[in-house]
């Protein structure tokens, strides 16, 4: 291992004096990719240093998550050149990129959970004796990885009985175990708390000065002023900017990845929500020390007609939970008294739920948001389904209709509505999440991370639909890790912690610091 | 992002032979398909006859059906081992009815009724499976293997494991019989894999069937009725093995609990998967299912008028299977 002290991290504060440029690790020159004809990468290029951490930055659909599987092999490049350690290369899979030396973090850790964390972090490259796997060797080997970063774990239990943080942190490990000269982070931070970003954040750094290049996406802008050296801007399948961190502020990175002028939006607000109280006094649902699954305890509050709620708390405060219990979801393991316009509900099926006038739109798009083998139009239409048909056979006619004006009025970018919806970007899968619910016409749509990892322009299309929306007399229980989001987005918060409902802020109370107070009571 | 570009992509081909030969080329199985046949008519002996046909038709019939079931069922995310059993149950009731004294008095009555109970109990059965894996949320595989294992004990406990024979030309008629030359068989065949296709494509059952099997956390969340469109799903496919099993024993004119659908279910699911089928779930080519059983059909017989042996034949039906999951594989890849 290399001494920590010893290495010149490129910044752009002081050049590196004494030592030559740090070498190129990899280089893309004039990358092509298109799908079904619509270009997702044009004349993309990229170019990594060794022991600097670079973020790519960009809106959803500007080609982010493209470049980097044409880099790890998960897609093909049409045209293009891939240079790592000076030949020119080009992967069958992000196995073989592995293998190689460049590994991939992905958003969901797809390690094995039912197997050891030593299993995940050797496999494939499990110490050998006499032909059988050395378990002795390999323990000891996860064990003295895990301490490079300063972590202590039962490398024999199954990495599932770990939470998240640890699980992507395992995942790191074992790209550095495979001696990985190139690492790549999709959104690494996007279900982690503060305490758990800043392990990751070390983790980093002492990745980096051991000479590994560090590749990192992420929406969360904040953050990369942490731990980036330089910053490359995607738009539109293009690389537009690439700069030294130090030469770029928050606006001029939101400006480059909008293709905008800076100066234009300072004048705008930071979030497009803009509150204009519309909201009434009337108590459209009530819930009374609802109870149910996973750490969910006691939670009250009304929903007013017509305006936004928030539901504001840290990850595990039981936000998700109070959402999935009033939709009918976890119905056996729920008590506790809901009332709907005066009536006493208790929905134990979605179909309950739906039939009163509910919507709701799910945490995790890929989990339980999308069907990836249907189309556009299959996803948008599954909800409203019954109601488009007669004797059970579908008005096909109605249906598409339906289907063109919904992705004209939320401008769902896609080849066609026959388009299988997993080759959307995840900004514009959202909006067909959305408009899923919307075409059903709810009273009360319950939206669980509605900007969660999309990009910033597509954010604001959605914050600024939401608030449309409300005007228009939806009502809306928004959850959000965002709390700038809650603040700009909601009429009134309600804060959530250990699955208890422990405060109401609103009007002038509602700030993000007293959010971030009651949280921390 | 380039507007020209979107607006070509709408354009779909639109008019019915455009799309029909789009699907052509996109289709392996039915070259594949055509590929035996060329291979047929230059090689084997007398290929061109009526008779060849009429053979073929015949045997491929029973599997085609019970391929559309298992399409529905994998297509829902699961799997039916108990087909073969189903068909035996129903073969063997229909006999006991038809042959019952109660049948001796009113003939047309019996024969309804043995035809439709004996159907009827195949359903039920299929309704069994699908309680089991939609409720009690038994992996599939578990769940039908009971019924894989004691549906035919079941036949076998009611005939005492004896064969019935029989002598019942009207039911003989599916089996044997002809309309306009045509094996009744394969018109059963066709209006069944016809009718189902077109309601997969049409109906509210046929989304939610496809979005169950895509993603059923997320289907559910959506209100599909997921547990009843599972019930349905291994109903039907139990009714389907059920008139399987009618034909199998009309054409033997004999019921023999023990032999009716044996190894049905792995033509079935070989018949499926080459026909295009996904093992994830989420895709449900019906049609695909009735080519796939024609091919398998058709290797088998080109190897035995070609005089290979029969062992060898099922060796080349497993190298058929591995290559349509290879090129799945490399189609999912893409």
């Amino acid at each position: 291992m290399t001494n920590v002290d010893s290495i010149d991290v490129p910044n752009a504060d002081h050049k590196p004096a004494q030592r030559n440029e740090p070498e190129v690790v990899l280089s893309m020159q004039g990358i092509h990719k298109r799908f079904a004809g619509v270009p997702a990468l044009t004349n993309a290029k990229l170019e990594l240093k060794a022991g600097e951490v670079h973020a790519i930055i960009g809106q959803n659909g500007a080609g982010k998550s493209t470049l980097i599987k044409v880099l790890n092999g998960a897609y093909k490049l049409d045209e293009g050149e891939i240079h790592f350690m000076g030949e020119a290369v080009s992967y069958a899979s992000p196995h073989h990129a592995q293998m190689a030396g460049i590994s991939t973090i992905f958003q969901e850790v797809n390690l094995i959970a039912y197997r050891s964390v030593t299993e995940n972090i050797c496999l494939g490259h499990e110490p050998k004796r006499f032909g059988m796997v050395d378990w002795r060797k390999a323990h000891a080997h996860a064990r003295e990885t895990l301490a490079r970063f300063g972590l202590e774990l039962d490398v024999e239990r199954p990495l599932g009985s770990f939470n998240i943080a640890i699980q992507q942190l395992v995942a790191i490990a074992r790209a550095v175990a495979l001696d990985a000269k190139v690492v790549i982070m999709d959104e690494p931070t996007s279900s982690l708390d503060e305490k758990e970003k800043e392990v990751l954040f070390r983790v980093i750094k002492e990745l980096q000065a051991s000479g590994v290049a560090i590749l990192y996406v992420s929406h969360h802008l904040d953050e990369l002023f942490q731990i980036c050296d330089q910053i490359t801007v995607m738009r539109d399948g293009q690389t537009v900017d690439q700069r030294p961190i130090g030469a770029m502020n928050k606006l001029d990175m939101v400006a480059a990845m909008l293709g905008r002028d800076p100066e234009e939006i300072a004048k705008g607000g930071a979030t497009n929500f803009a509150s204009t109280g519309s909201s009434s006094d009337e108590v459209l649902l009530s819930i009374e020390h609802l109870k149910g699954a996973a750490g969910l305890k006691d939670v009250s509050f009304n929903l007013h007609k017509s305006e936004i709620l928030g539901l504001a708390g840290l990850l595990g405060a039981g936000r998700s939970e109070v959402a999935r219990a009033i939709f009918g979801l976890d119905h056996d393991l729920k008590s506790g008294k809901m009332t709907l316009s005066g009536k006493e509900v208790d929905f134990n099926h979605p179909i309950r739920a739906i039939e009163a006038g509910f919507g709701f739109c799910s945490e995790d798009r890929k989990e339980d948001g999308i069907i990836p083998q249907l189309s556009v139009r299959e996803n948008l239409t599954l909800v409203l389904l019954p109601r488009i048909a007669k004797y059970g056979l579908i008005d096909e006619e109605k249906e598409r209709q339906l289907v063109e004006d919904f992705i004209h009025r939320l401008g769902i970018k896609t080849a066609s509505m026959e388009q299988p919806i997993s080759q959307l970007s995840g900004g514009n899968q959202q909006k067909v999440l959305l408009a899923r619910w919307l075409v059903t016409h709810p009273n009360i749509l319950i939206l669980d991370e509605p900007t969660r990892g999309i990009d910033v322009g597509a954010k604001g299309e959605i914050q600024a639909l939401i608030r449309r929306l409300a005007d228009d007399g939806l009502t809306v229980l928004m959850i959000s890790s965002e709390f700038e989001e809650l603040v700009e987005g909601a009429d009134r918060v309600i804060v959530l912690q250990d699955g208890h409902s422990i405060q109401e802020l609103a009007n002038e109370q509602l700030t993000e610091n007293a959010i971030m107070k009651a949280i921390a009571q | 992002m380039n507007t020209s570009i979107l607006e070509e992509q709408r354009k779909v081909p639109r008019t019915l032979s455009a799309r029909a030969l789009s699907q052509v080329k996109n289709n392996g199985a039915l070259w594949a398909f055509f590929l035996l046949l060329l291979i047929n008519i230059l090689i084997t002996p007398n290929f061109l006859q009526i008779q060849t046909l009429y053979v073929n038709l015949t045997q491929v019939a029973t599997v085609a059906i019970v391929a559309i079931g298992m399409t529905l069922v994998i297509a829902s995310g699961g799997i039916d081992l108990s087909v073969g059993a189903l068909m035996a149950l129903a073969g063997t009731i229909a006999p006991m009815i038809f042959l019952s004294d109660f049948a001796a008095s009113s003939p047309a009555l019996g024969l309804f009724l043995a035809i439709v109970v004996a159907i009827s109990a195949a359903g039920l059965a299929g309704l069994f499976n699908g309680y089991l894996i939609s409720v009690y949320k038994i992996q599939p595989i578990i769940a039908t293997l009971i019924l894989f294992i004691s549906g035919r004990g079941i036949a076998q406990v009611l005939t005492n494991g004896e064969l019935q024979t029989f002598d019942n030309p009207s039911f003989e008629f599916i089996g044997t019989g002809r309309i306009f030359g045509i094996p009744v068989q394969a018109i059963i065949t066709m209006v069944l894999a016809l009718s189902i296709a077109w309601v997969l494509k049409r109906s509210i059952y046929g989304r939610f069937l496809l979005a169950v099997g895509g993603n059923e956390k997320a289907a559910e969340l959506a209100g599909v009725p997921a547990k009843k469109v599972k019930m349905i799903t291994y109903m039907v496919c139990g009714l389907l093995a059920g008139i399987a099993g009618l034909i199998t024993t009309a054409i033997n004119s004999a019921s023999d609990a023990n032999q009716t659908g044996q190894l049905m279910e792995l033509d079935a699911i070989s018949a499926a998967i080459v026909g295009g089928v996904l093992l994830t779930g989420g895709k449900a080519p019906i049609l695909g299912a009735v080519l796939g059983a024609a091919i398998i059909q058709l290797v088998g017989y080109t190897l035995l008028a070609n005089g290979v042996h029969d062992a060898v034949a099922m060796v080349a039906k497993a190298i058929i299977i591995i290559v349509a999951v290879y090129l799945q594989q490399v189609k999912g890849a893409k």
